[in-house]
């Protein structure tokens, strides 16, 4: 399967045309991490924008286990899209297929896909609302 | 009549190297060095590797210059010199150069097969020559079984330098009817005629560019959109800019667009390409007399993937740790081309430069003193280093592996027993993640905005904390004004 094929199955992505999702899989990179790699890092400057395309990875903070991410789930878009640094770093669990894509490029792109910009938006809404204490 | 005897009979090795192109030889250079038996095989008759036929049209796209305000025996001649393979004996370093014309500052593909035939005679590497790797199997005890045509060789490690050469096609319906850019030797078959190439990376374009006097009209087409801002500062952008220069002018008959290439057909004698618009909507189709698959290489790999080898890049090349070891495969490691399967940090999408030689030869080096490590339990020697200060700072300003292997490679300085002592070049990636003693690492990043950045890494009580240093117009960061702030950091 092709990384666009892979793309197109992914809810983040559920509203681009086939085209679109080709040019976002030929203009960047996938990257793959071995099992126990860190691939996001507390701390460190000019992290990348990572969608989990296959295995899982695991968010960690000094050691403790916060959350466990899967095929879809994304990371790295607050220092991404802020140029703040993470603030915990993400571990590969298994061997870990991603699609990268690097800040200033994440940028452009939702600006060109306002219909992936609205997922994103949309998905990062849940995840706050997941995270507090308070419901509605 | 006796068998003439050949280098490494079948049987069992500390390491096996597979290639005798730049990425195998400087692997055997630097293991002999370190003392590891190994084995170096190669199904070619003589060195070169990919060198003895690509590019295709025979330029280099790096720099070798041979006139430097440096002398060409010293370690920062490599700067200024992409395509020497590297050794510690004057007599070995700088082979290229000695060989070129000056043409141009990048050597052609027969002054590059030079000075790496003469890097392996000069240096005596002994290769197994006419032995070509058939299978692979794994061992009970993980050791790897490589069965040739001269038989089997067993090893913990093997070293796999076969490039990434291997012609590869796009899944596009009907591409198998077009050409491969590795079929187009000779532009002159392109006299007056349509041609339509699928791809607009390295090869694409130096294709383009090798028929621009020949084609009656050409037009490039994938996906990617050119990125002219990057490519006007590589070293790709002669063979680019050409052919997107004419292209951007409205010069008519070079045509470079932005498609997913949905199907070919041939129409007779000549083809039929349904295309549509990725970066603006839209179809177009267009008949053309030649379709050439300008959609690259990849590394072969043979049985690997059946025995777990995962792949990136639509299975084109390996998916390696920062040592270039398979990250599911234990003890198959990757030399050369194959060696960009290891993408380190990538911090703001930067890349190592292991596609090339000017970095993976630096590969290779680190690659050696690793399985040294590994297989032998060989510890570098860690020469004291009494003013880290100004290590950090002359390694900052002129070390090769740092310039080149930007982000990827850095030059490592660690406490012990109450001082420090030079741990020399490692991946970035190991120094961040694999802890140990207080101790510097030392790299050259690149912001955002392109701006080189001196950047050190600083590792205590297991904590690593990040500093970049101001940017500086000559790249020489041993002033006074950084000498302060780097006393700062380490102190």
């Amino acid at each position: 399967m092709t990384i666009a094929d892979t793309l197109g199955q992914l809810a983040l992505f559920a509203d681009l045309s086939g085209a679109q999702l080709e040019a976002i899989a030929h203009t960047h990179d996938e990257d793959v991490f071995a099992a126990g790699e860190r691939v996001l890092r507390k701390g460190l400057s000019g992290g990348n924008f990572y969608v989990i395309l296959d295995g899982e990875a695991a968010v960690e903070l000094n050691g403790q286990h916060l959350a466990k991410l899967g095929r879809g789930d994304f990371f790295g878009e607050v220092s991404a899209l802020t140029g703040d640094t993470p603030t915990a770093d993400v571990v590969a669990v298994t061997i870990l297929r991603c699609l990268v894509i690097p800040g200033p490029q994440l940028e452009r792109l939702l600006l060109d896909r306002p219909q992936l910009a609205l997922r994103l938006l949309r998905m990062e809404v849940r995840r706050l609302r997941a995270t507090l204490e308070w419901q509605p | 009549m006796a068998a003439v005897e050949q280098a490494f009979p079948p049987g069992d090795y500390d390491a096996v190297v597979v290639g005798s192109g730049p990425g195998g030889l400087q692997t055997s250079y630097c293991l002999r060095a370190l003392g590891v038996r190994h084995a170096v095989l190669s199904r070619d008759d003589c060195p070169g590797g990919m060198f003895r036929r690509f590019p295709i049209f025979q330029r280099l796209i790096t720099w070798t210059k041979p006139d430097a305000p440096v002398e060409r025996s010293s370690r920062e001649y490599e700067w200024y010199d992409h395509n020497s393979l590297l050794a510690d004996e004057p007599e070995l370093k700088a082979l290229v150069p000695t060989l070129m014309d000056r043409a141009f500052d990048l050597p052609s593909r027969a002054e590059m097969e030079g000075g790496i035939a003469s890097f392996a005679e000069k240096a005596k590497l002994e290769v197994r020559y006419e032995c070509e790797w058939e299978s692979t199997r794994v061992e009970d005890d993980g050791r790897l079984v490589l069965v040739t045509t001269d038989g089997e060789y067993r090893a913990r490690a093997v070293v796999f330098a076969l490039g990434v050469t291997e012609p590869w096609r796009a899944d596009v319906p009907g591409l198998e009817h077009a050409a491969h850019y590795v079929d187009t030797r000779d532009p002159a078959r392109y006299e007056d005629r349509d041609v339509f190439v699928v791809g607009k990376r390295n090869s694409g374009f130096e294709v383009a560019q090798g028929i621009l006097p020949w084609a009656r009209s050409i037009t490039l087409g994938s996906p990617r959109p050119v990125q002219t801002e990057t490519l006007a500062l590589s070293a790709l952008r002669m063979r680019y800019l050409h052919p997107y220069d004419e292209y951007a002018r409205g010069g008519p008959g070079t045509y470079v667009i932005d498609v997913t290439i949905e199907r070919i057909e041939r129409d007779g004698q000549r083809f039929r390409i349904f295309t549509r618009g990725t970066t603006w909507d839209g179809q177009l189709e267009f008949d053309v007399d030649d379709v050439i698959a300008a959609t690259g290489f990849r590394t072969p790999v043979r049985d690997l993937p059946d025995l777990g080898l995962v792949t990136v890049a639509d299975g084109r090349i390996p998916a390696l740790t920062p040592f270039w070891e398979s990250v599911s495969l234990p003890g198959a490691y990757f030399a050369g081309n194959a060696s960009q399967g290891a993408r380190g940090l990538g911090k703001r999408g930067a890349g190592a430069s292991s596609s090339a030689v000017n970095g993976f030869r630096y590969n290779a080096r680190v690659l050696a003193q690793h399985l040294a490590e590994q297989l032998n339990g060989h510890e570098p020697p860690r020469e004291p280093v009494d003013d880290v200060v100004s290590f950090l700072l002359r390694e900052l300003s002129v070390a090769p592996e740092l310039w080149v292997q930007k982000g990827y490679l850095c030059r490592v300085v660690s406490s012990a027993e109450g001082g420090y002592v030079d741990d020399g070049v490692q991946p970035v990636a190991h120094f961040l993640d694999a802890g140990g003693p207080d101790a510097f690492g030392a790299t050259v990043e690149v912001d955002r905005d392109g701006t080189i950045l001196p950047t050190l890494y600083v590792r205590r009580r297991g904590e690593i904390r990040e500093h970049q240093l101001a940017p500086h117009p000559l790249h020489d960061y041993q002033g006074d004004g950084y000498r302060h702030q780097v006393a700062g950091i380490v102190a």
